[in-house]
């Protein structure tokens, strides 16, 4: 057995969810080689050169990965996995536009959001939301697999770092092209990756009100900023916020739910979160069933009031 | 030039669903079925770019079992102009789903494919960027703006951290995410209308496509369950035990 890797980044930076997708393929076995395109991206490459069981490193650094578009990407993967019995890559939106081409081109199956390894192949993945878990064999002799980084820890970093080998890149015209990227830039930590989370929903009424409330609380927390759907939809937040069985996974430490019900679809996103807070109104709102701590309260009146108490003692002087 | 919009029938997304009891799957026997709600989205954006004049014919294609004309006859009724069911008793996984697709597209050359970006029943996202390998297509997957000029569509994607604009040559796949746009409720008319539509059923075996699973299921099990929590009387109580119990400073 032996496992690929493709790496996620910005061409600059290896982003976090990698180390947990090399967690991932620690558990399936074998010899661990991460891939590595991009464009003036050997930086990345020594980043992931880094991680723990790593074996080595192929860079492919080219202009036609610049923009790391699917088409090109999942052609570098399939080609490369010749010698690889398992290429794995992290559930997010690039993974899951790339993998899944990767499998056709090999005619292969893919194993979506992988949560538990049995065995080399066989696997555990949430279907219907999360309202069950399947655990399906492959029989196909390549495995592709997209990983749930919240489902295992991250591969930590050694200081011996794992030899890089740059890939000959044949030049081709790209299949498409990215014109632009709009992305959300904040100082908030990002949201799958935060310690905490505090997420609103519907009950906040207008963007206006989702920034008062929510910031304070989540700037004395240190939290990233989430949103259900229907928050998203009435335009309070960005999509990009969106948690659930087709927004993020998130398995914070601490998840503060205020006004939002908690649909099967947001608690897809959030469940696994070590402990959840639920503001609501409403007793009856589903989100109490799996909040450890419920505040049947008005949220205009209880996230001032929880900002202010927190904000009283035991901060370390943040807050004077 | 013609759309092809892939259209799977599943439980609708209000019902839970319930894992059986012997652990072999889902108990889905009584539940209600509906459209995938994604691809309600995908055949919406197929029947504007129709409106539009951009696209001349919508087919509506469903891969399953017999009720599956259910869900073709809601895409007649929004607007699509025939539909093709793929009829199957079997297992179909994406991959074969994908084969299914691209034999229908060597048949009735599409000059784009739109489905949604994944089907609630087994989340998988596959389906659409699989056939755009298949095809040797570009694909723009979680589309929420689509534009066609020409033979170029520009489409802007929901990706990690914000929003993405690519732009590619059709043929395409483009895969619909939630906020594409709004789809429209079927009026009764429109729905006796659809039932003189016309709807062709194929057989994989006809189309020639093999499509056994490559992933067998072994089991299906419920997820561990949260321990039930306590009510916190008041935002005192709540400040309390996020210091004391959960350390939060
Ligand atoms: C295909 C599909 C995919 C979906 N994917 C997702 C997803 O990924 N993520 C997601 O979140 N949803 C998703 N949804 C939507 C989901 O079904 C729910 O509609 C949505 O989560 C509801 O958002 P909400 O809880 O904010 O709103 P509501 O359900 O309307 O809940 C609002 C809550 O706020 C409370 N409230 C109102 N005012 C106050 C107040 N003053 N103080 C305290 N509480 C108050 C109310 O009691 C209520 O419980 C999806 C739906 C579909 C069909």
């Amino acid at each position: 057995m032996s496992c690929l890797i493709l790496a996620e980044h910005d061409n600059s930076t290896l982003h976090p969810v990698t180390a947990h997708v090399v967690a991932a393929a620690r558990r399936i076995g074998g010899e661990i080689h991460l891939l590595v395109a991009g464009d003036g991206c050997r930086r990345v490459a020594e980043q992931a050169a880094t991680l723990d069981g790593v074996a080595g490193v192929w860079l492919a650094d080219a202009a036609r990965y610049a923009d790391q578009t699917p088409e090109s990407v999942a052609e570098l993967v399939a080609a490369r996995m010749a010698p690889h019995s398992h290429g794995l890559a992290a559930a997010t939106a690039a993974g899951k536009s790339v993998m899944p081409r990767v499998a056709a081109l090999l005619d292969v199956a893919q194993i979506s959001d992988l949560v538990g390894v049995e065995s080399g192949d066989t696997f555990v993945r949430p279907i219907y939301a999360g309202s069950a878990l399947a655990t399906v064999r492959s029989s196909d002799a390549k495995k592709i697999i997209t990983v749930r980084a919240t489902a295992f820890a991250a591969a930590g970093t050694n200081s011996a770092p794992a030899p890089i080998e740059s890939l000959a890149v044949p030049d081709a015209p790209g299949k498409s092209r990215v014109v632009s990227r709009r992305l959300n830039r904040s100082a908030r930590p990002e949201l799958d990756a935060a310690r905490v989370v505090v997420s609103g929903g519907r009950g906040l009424g207008s963007a206006e009100n989702f920034h008062a409330l929510l910031e304070p609380l989540a700037d004395r927390l240190g939290a990233a900023i989430g949103a259900s759907r229907a928050a998203v939809d009435a335009g309070f937040v960005s999509n990009d916020l969106q948690v659930g069985q087709t927004g993020k996974i998130v398995a914070p430490r601490l998840y503060i739910a205020a006004g939002l019900s908690g649909a099967i679809q947001h608690v897809a996103g959030m469940k696994d979160s070590q402990v959840i807070v639920a503001i609501n109104k409403d007793p009856e709102a589903p989100i109490f069933q799996i909040a450890d701590y419920g505040l049947v309260a008005d949220l205009f009146d209880a996230i001032p009031a929880l900002t202010a108490a927190l904000g009283r003692t035991g901060d370390g002087g943040r807050n004077p | 030039m013609k759309a092809i919009v892939a259209v799977k029938r599943v439980v609708d997304y209000n019902v839970k669903v319930r894992v059986k009891a012997d652990g072999s799957g889902v108990d889905a026997a009584n539940a209600k079925m509906s459209m995938n709600p994604f691809d309600e989205i995908a055949v919406e954006e197929a029947v504007r770019l129709k409106e539009a004049g951009i696209v001349s014919e919508v087919i509506a294609v469903s891969i399953g079992a017999a009720p599956c004309q259910d869900t073709l006859r809601t895409a007649l009724a929004v607007g699509a102009d025939r539909a093709i069911l793929v009829e199957t008793g079997a297992e179909i996984q994406p991959l074969g789903a994908a084969k299914l697709l691209r034999a229908l597209c060597e048949r009735e050359s599409p000059r784009i494919v739109l489905t949604g970006k994944q089907a609630i029943d087994d989340d998988a996202n596959q389906t659409g960027q699989m056939l755009a390998a298949l095809m040797g297509w570009p694909q723009a997957t979680f589309a929420s703006r689509l534009a066609i000029d020409g033979d170029v569509a520009t489409v802007e994607r929901e990706i990690d951290g914000g929003v993405e604009t690519v732009e590619m040559r059709l043929p395409a796949v483009v895969t619909a995410d939630l906020r594409l746009n709004q789809p429209r409720y079927a009026t009764l008319p429109n729905i006796m209308r659809a039932r003189k539509k016309p709807l062709e059923t194929v057989t994989p075996e006809a189309l020639g496509v093999d499509v056994s699973p490559r992933l067998e299921i072994l089991k299906v099990s419920e997820p561990p369950r949260r321990a039930a929590g306590i009510r916190v009387a008041d935002v005192a109580e709540l400040a309390a035990r996020l210091r004391d119990a959960e350390g939060v400073a």
